[in-house]
């Protein structure tokens, strides 16, 4: 193997076997995040220095790990002659466990380092910052730039995340089944929230929704028997697939209706698809799996007119049961003006910007907008399309409406 | 691992949130019969605290909490837990959760740091 290959290989260990080390890591040296993410980091820096003229090990994983756990040993003989805390380490002193010797040896706790990085007794900010860390394996530099902070700031969240997780013994595991209803929802809102911080133009943040679905992979295929997990799965993919047309060669928006839906991904419409009814037929229907049969029907149409709206609007009063709240309201209005026209869709949304709780929201005044329009009440209208416009949280957006305005 | 369970009111309850909590008798003897709960008990309001400093080595005292928030500590309990997904479960179990708020503060490890 050329030296460049041989990195190349290198790198693809890295986006599986990282997490997998960390987690192993974790659990040896007692729940030490950073000194396992340290003695991960110094395995792959090993690997890179010795490989290229070395050869690659016949188990990559398990040498790996092996290189990593042995350089904990290290650290910790070292450490326990200064610190306290590993007083009780030195007493039992251990000795250097024989090496893995094979890549399947190597146990897979990604799971626990899942549900440890989400857990609800830390910040939605925090859960998002260790995943990205521990389980996709970006720099904190990365993470603080998808996040737009600066790295210090992310180091911070970082510390302060972990220090609570140690501090406050949050356990490193899957929980229970009796918890699970109550942890599983959590990480799959990380996950999405990932996948929609990386649904962006900016080149830096592409990534993260690479990153989430490659997490949810993993979370379906060490989840196989929760049709959610698979929901959540189908569901990024099925986005993924409009991506490519999601805007135009100068970079401005194309609504669902105005894209060419030749350029979307028929290999992710596919395996998507796939996975959602196999999600399906496990007879549990949530909220993830919903929004999938959502997202399928718009896929597998072949235009707007030729969508199955009556389906989208049934799926949406599902979605409204379990799921509640005035963003599916007003989602379901949009689909409802398909249906029964627009008459009946604006009641709903005045219904809905009656109760105030979306009044911040550029997509209620656009949405409200687009239906005054469709009733001929232009005025009004570009009313709502001035709301919206000093609303909307992009510049494309907001070219987008202006350009609604221009022609209303 | 030990952590302090403090119980605390919410003045903005909604009338009827607390149905069907469950007994804090109930959970008093369970918690105990299972060496969960180490110690715990009711305390006065903040109306009746005094505050403690001593500063330029005179002792100063003040009538009342020291902060505000700290009339709404109705209690605590001191828990012994595996983890704190026991003591949040404990916690989950106790009326003042329902009827109120509860923090867990985990004790200083000083194995830890």
């Amino acid at each position: 193997m050329s030296d460049g290959s041989t990195s190349e290989f290198i790198a693809a260990i890295y986006a599986d076997g990282w997490s997998r080390i960390v987690a192993t890591m974790i659990r040896f040296t007692g729940g030490d995040w950073d000194l396992a993410e340290e003695c991960a980091q110094d395995a792959f820096a090993q690997a890179l220095r010795t490989w290229p003229d070395g050869g690659v090990p016949r188990q990559p994983l398990a040498w790996l790990t092996t290189a990593a756990r042995n350089r904990a040993v290290d650290r910790m003989r070292r450490a326990s002659t200064e610190a306290a805390k590993l007083r009780e380490w030195a007493a039992m002193e251990r000795e250097q466990p024989p090496p893995y010797t094979s890549d399947g040896e190597i146990p897979d706790e990604r799971l626990e380092l899942m549900f440890t990085c989400c857990h609800p007794a830390l910040n939605l900010d925090a859960q998002v910052a260790l995943t990205l860390r521990a389980l996709a394996g970006l720099s904190t530099a990365e993470i603080a730039r998808a996040f737009l902070v600066p790295e210090r700031t992310m180091g911070q969240r970082l510390f302060r995340a972990k220090q609570k997780v140690a501090h406050a013994v949050i356990p490193f595991r899957v929980p229970p089944a009796h918890l699970l209803p109550d942890r599983l929802p959590a990480v799959l809102h990380v996950l999405y929230l990932l996948y929609n911080e990386g649904y962006s133009d900016q080149q830096h943040k592409v990534r993260l929704s690479a990153e989430a679905i490659r997490l949810a992979r993993v979370l379906a295929a060490l989840m196989p028997d929760e049709p959610e997990a698979h929901g959540m799965l189908a569901l990024l993919l099925l986005h993924d697939a409009r991506r490519p047309s999601r805007a135009d060669a100068a970079g401005e928006v194309v609504t669902l209706d105005a894209q060419d839906r030749t350029q979307w991904d028929r290999s992710e419409i596919a395996e998507g698809t796939e996975i959602l009814e196999r999600a399906l037929r496990m007879r549990r229907a949530g909220p993830f799996q919903i929004q999938a049969a959502i997202a399928a029907c718009h896929a597998t149409a072949p235009s707007t007119a030729e969508t199955d709206w009556p389906q989208i609007v049934g799926l949406y009063q599902q979605l409204a049961r379990v799921a509640p709240s005035p963003i599916v309201e007003l989602n379901h209005a949009v689909a409802l003006a398909m249906t029964q026209g627009p008459e009946v869709a604006l009641d709903m949304v005045e219904g809905l910007a009656g109760d105030g709780r979306l009044d911040g929201y550029y997509l209620l005044h656009a949405t409200r907008a687009d239906l005054l329009n469709r009733c001929g009440r232009t005025t009004e209208a570009n009313d709502s399309l001035r709301t919206a416009i000093a609303l909307a949280p992009t510049d494309a957006e907001r070219r987008l409406l202006t350009r609604r305005l221009s022609a209303g | 691992m030990k952590y302090l369970m403090l119980v605390c009111t919410d003045p903005d309850l909604a009338p009827g949130a607390a149905e069907g909590a469950p007994d804090v008798e109930d959970w008093v003897s369970e918690m105990d019969g299972k060496g969960i709960r180490l110690i715990g008990d009711r305390i006065r309001p903040g109306s009746d605290s005094t505050t403690v400093r001593v500063r330029n080595r005179e002792v100063l005292l003040t009538d009342g909490p020291y902060a505000e928030t700290k009339d709404l500590i109705a209690g605590f309990d001191v828990l012994e837990c595996a983890d704190l997904d026991e003591a949040i479960e404990v916690a989950s179990r106790h009326p003042m959760s329902w009827a109120g708020v509860i923090e867990l503060r985990p004790f200083w490890d000083y194995t830890q740091d």
